[in-house]
């Protein structure tokens, strides 16, 4: 790998932009291969280069022809990390927030109440002060995004999942039992939350694995954020 | 690919890039393809430097050795190579996968 290419190749992943490296598994020469453009030691035909966009988009690494073909292609997909966005800086989260850092997530903590959201229960992470429905606003959430809540409080859970859940989040889960999932359903629907939207949601949130501490709740909960990822996600009852 | 960040391996490509920068010599593993069971999927990689330093994976740790042999060869010719590791390989009995899967390894230098 040149270095000039592996300096370039950082720098994209630093500003986030999803890149692929692909090497020409006859010659050894690499190019990058970016959403809108192409750098490096040669150029992909058409066809190959739609391909390798392809698996840039669905984040897959792999090669591109078989062994018999004249041109063989492996792309290398660097996708910016996957997102988590956790509302409510609340005891779970400080269980949560570290287990998605260790799985590649890059974590946001969601907290108006400034008390919770201090750098000491959580440091080196995001911590945003404003509230939820803002905070969400701005953060965008995209297909590469999950959206955890987590504070118990519907002033602050609602404001959050009303802009969390008709956004492309491939996740949305709110803490909390089954009642107060259908109280919280019975408010949503009330504030013109439509029933498509109200079903994407992961109530109560977690993989049912008998979670008792906060940190087993937080296990459940990245076993089923990564779950939906995959998309081996068990079905609810 | 994720980024460093607290609690987390240190990454791969920046570690390669900042050995390089310190003026060691430098190789980078990456699977390219896997068959059956395999611990690591395509993309995963693993850096190398001429102290015998390593970071990152390509698979459970079975093969590793073996990767970096092959890499300190690719550091002093500058010649990539492809490895092939599985039960089918005739090298099997030494550096076979115990899980049953094959996996490809292309290993390169940085320059």
């Amino acid at each position: 790998m040149k270095r000039p290419l592996l300096d370039r190749l950082l720098a994209a992943r630093a500003a986030r932009t999803p890149v692929a490296m692909v090497t020409d598994m006859g010659t050894g020469q690499q190019t990058l291969v970016f959403p809108d453009a192409v750098h490096g030691a040669f150029a992909p035909d058409a066809e190959r280069l739609a391909a390798v966009r392809t698996m840039l988009a669905e984040d897959r690494s792999g090669l591109i022809g078989d062994e018999d073909e004249d041109v063989r292609l492996f792309v290398n997909v660097f996708a910016p990390p996957l997102r988590l966005i956790v509302v409510g800086a609340v005891h779970i989260a400080q269980s949560l927030v570290p287990m998605a850092g260790l799985a590649g997530f890059a974590v946001t903590v969601v907290d108006p109440r400034s008390a919770f959201a201090t750098p000491e229960r959580f440091p080196g992470v995001a911590l945003v002060h404003d509230w939820p429905d803002d905070a969400l606003a701005a953060l965008a959430p995209d297909s590469r995004t999950a959206v955890v809540t987590l504070t118990h409080d519907p002033k602050l859970d609602d404001p959050a999942l009303k802009t969390a859940l008709p956004s492309a989040a491939f996740y949305v889960g709110a803490l909390g039992s089954r009642r107060t999932h259908t109280l919280r359903c019975e408010r949503l629907r009330t504030d013109g939350v439509n029933d498509e939207a109200l079903a994407r949601l992961h109530a109560p949130v977690g993989l049912r694995i008998g979670a008792v501490t906060g940190a087993e709740i937080a296990v459940s909960i990245l076993a089923e954020v990564i779950a939906t990822r995959r998309g081996t996600a068990p079905a609810r009852p | 690919m994720v980024e460093s960040g607290p609690g987390m391996d240190p990454d791969v490509l920046s570690t390669a890039a900042d050995w390089h920068a310190a003026g060691r010599k430098v190789a980078l593993a990456t699977v390219v393809a896997t068959w059956g069971s395999s611990p690591r999927p395509a993309g995963s990689q693993l850096a190398v430097d001429d102290t015998g330093a390593m970071v990152g994976s390509v698979s459970g740790g079975c093969i590793e050795g073996t990767v970096v042999h092959e890499a300190r060869a690719v550091m002093e010719d500058g010649e990539p190579r492809l490895l092939t590791f599985g039960v089918s390989n005739e090298r099997a009995w030494e550096v076979g996968l115990a899980c049953g899967g094959t996996v490809q390894v292309y290993v390169e230098a940085v320059e």
